[in-house]
């Protein structure tokens, strides 16, 4: 090798090692603001977390204590009954596109699907108010449910095609060959041998809706009380997490920061549970 | 009795799910009608690129134009956009080419994580960490340095209160990487291995292999990573809503306050009191739907020829 060729390879080399060096950092700077926010909800969160935090509702500024027993409760029935509404649509259209390939609307079902999955999560909210709100004549925790159904029947009809289609073709030819009708293989071959799958999506979905607050804003609208009756304006976690954010008052600051810490420990929870629930069953 | 069980079970079943189906589809028609007939009032009044076009935002007077929203929309996406593309396809191909199969897994799992964390809890902190930390750190000083060197900047910049534009497009951009990051992983994982294996053999390094064999053939998946990570960075609400100050007063600037088509309806809906600016709010909606629209079909387009590219080059 010649001197010349030496030092272009040298060149290489440095550049190899460059881009190399670039590649780590720009990953480490991708994470930077996740791990930020995490130990600043860790530090902050538990400071204000004790058991009155689940134990009691929210207190007016400058009385101390209380809780966000009232958030809590709300975000699980709200999130809950939207997963009620989603579900049967969700799975349908899933199981549709996936065990009914050649279905005449599947085309424009996945195109319909598709666009919804890729709206604002605030839309879902508006659609609530003007299908839900205005009907009835006032915020309600259904009307929060329907809008986090909403917005969770798209995930799950993705979510599903995508593990039936997992599901090995010599499963139903078995059941077919055995005589069973084609919805009795779907719904007793097909379905329990996703079953892991269908229950990470589901999960998945519940968390997802678990955190939003935009699509509530007007829907649910929140409520200081704890609320069991989903006619009513109820409260969850999101929201309250939100307006504890945007006042000016310290004690609910900290408030709010616990609430973040619950809620990306529920959030977690689910994640966790679903990946579980994927090997376990 | 057999005949019921068989024949007409199935056709109940597909009816069921039909029906069922019909219902989803009904669900995004209803979304953009229901969006449309809301705000048509204000629509009709104003015509809708009048209605787009126009800069006054005034709920007390009756004047309604959606402009500064739809600007500021665009400014703080396509600068989040700009911001985390290099991170996102640094992490990428961090993932998909240089970890171990550890590292990669913790790295996989963290950007499901990063797209999983509500977006009001990205929020939080920006209002109580990043909004004060640019404030102090980086606002204040480029103010009385710009403010002493160079005062024809000053318009540009902005009152430094932290809670502007700046913030918003910062906290944004760290949200959306996790789009364009899993997009542009998968896409570098699906080029063909004798790609690589060639340009391996003619002696390339590690580095020339991606930029003359991988990267070339995953361009539209990265590409359509973008779009996904612009439809997110366009309809995100509330981190954007805590944060970027919420002012429609023209024209922004860099450190002063500004709005966005979701923030405003996150922040007006539940005061509008009359109809007109209630009706507004749902234009800004539709408004709204029709971008993510544009956009996420952009990003299934782009996506679909990138599939048909790959396949072709096997």
């Amino acid at each position: 090798m010649n001197r010349e060729e030496g030092i272009v390879l040298k060149r290489r080399y440095r550049v190899e090692r460059l881009m190399k060096a670039l590649v780590a950092f720009g990953t480490l700077l991708a994470f930077l603001v996740l791990l930020l926010v995490l130990v600043y909800a860790l530090v902050q969160g538990v400071g204000a977390l004790n058991p009155d935090f689940f134990l009691q509702d929210m207190r007016p500024p400058g009385e101390r204590g209380g809780g966000l027993r009232q958030a809590i409760v709300g975000t699980l029935i709200v999130d809950s009954l939207g997963l009620l509404i989603a579900l049967p649509f969700g799975l349908a259209a899933g199981i549709l596109l996936a065990e009914y390939p050649d279905h005449p609307i599947n085309p424009y079902l996945r195109l319909l699907s598709d666009t919804l999955n890729g709206m604002p999560a605030i839309l879902f909210g508006l659609l609530a108010f003007v299908l839900v709100v205005k009907p009835m004549g006032g915020f309600s925790g259904l009307s929060g449910a329907f809008a986090l159904g909403f917005l969770m029947i798209p995930i799950l009809a993705r979510s599903t095609e995508g593990v039936l289609s997992l599901v090995p073709k010599e499963i139903r030819e078995a059941g077919l060959a055995l005589g069973l009708p084609r919805w009795r293989v779907i719904l007793s071959l097909v379905l329990p041998a996703a079953r892991s799958g269908l229950i990470t999506g589901t999960l998945l979905a519940f968390a997802r809706a678990a955190g939003e607050a935009a699509p509530l804003l007007f829907t649910a609208f929140g409520n200081p009380f704890l609320e069991l009756n989903p006619f009513k304006p109820m409260d969850t976690l999101p929201l309250r997490l939100f307006n504890f954010a945007i006042s000016p008052y310290e004690d609910w600051h900290r408030q709010a920061w616990a609430a973040g810490l619950v809620l990306f420990a529920l959030i977690a929870l689910t994640s966790l549970l679903a990946r579980w629930a994927s090997r376990r069953f | 009795m057999r005949w019921l069980y068989t024949h007409f079970g199935d056709r109940i079943f597909a009816f069921i799910l039909l029906l069922l189906a019909t219902g989803v589809m009904a669900l995004a028609l209803l979304m953009a009608y229901e969006l449309y007939r809301g705000g048509s009032p204000v629509l009709h009044g104003f015509g809708l690129l009048g209605f787009a076009l126009d800069t006054q935002w005034d709920p007390v007077r009756g004047k309604f134009g959606a402009w500064p929203y739809i600007l500021g929309t665009l400014i703080v996406s396509l600068s989040a956009l700009f911001l985390s593309f290099f991170p996102a396809l640094a992490t990428a191909i961090f993932v998909a080419e240089y970890a171990p199969k550890w590292l990669a897994q913790i790295i996989n799992f963290l950007l499901d994580l990063m797209a999983a964390v509500p977006s009001v809890v990205y929020g939080l902190w920006g209002i109580f960490v990043l909004a004060p930390w640019l404030r102090d750190k980086v606002q204040l000083p480029l103010y009385f340095w710009a403010s002493e060197h160079a005062p024809a900047l000053l318009p540009l910049l902005g009152v430094p209160t932290g809670y502007g534009l700046m913030s918003a497009i910062l906290i944004l951009a760290s949200m959306v990487v996790p789009y364009t990051a899993a997009l542009a992983r998968d896409a570098i994982a699906l080029v063909p291995k004798e790609h690589r294996e060639a340009a391996y053999a003619l002696g390339a390094t590690h580095w020339e292999v991606l930029r003359l064999a991988i990267l070339p053939l995953a361009r539209g998946g990265i590409l359509a990573g973008a779009f996904l990570a612009l439809g997110r960075a366009v309809g995100e609400t509330m981190a954007v809503t805590m944060v970027i100050g919420n002012s429609h007063k023209l024209p922004y600037t860099i450190f002063g306050g500004a709005a966005t088509m979701p923030s405003v309806i996150a922040n007006e809906f539940t005061e509008a009191v009359e109809d007109l600016h209630l009706s507004a709010l749902i234009a800004v909606g539709f408004l709204l739907f029709l971008v993510a629209m544009l956009v996420n079909f952009t990003a299934a387009y782009v996506l679909r020829r990138q599939e048909r590219l790959v396949k072709g080059a096997l």
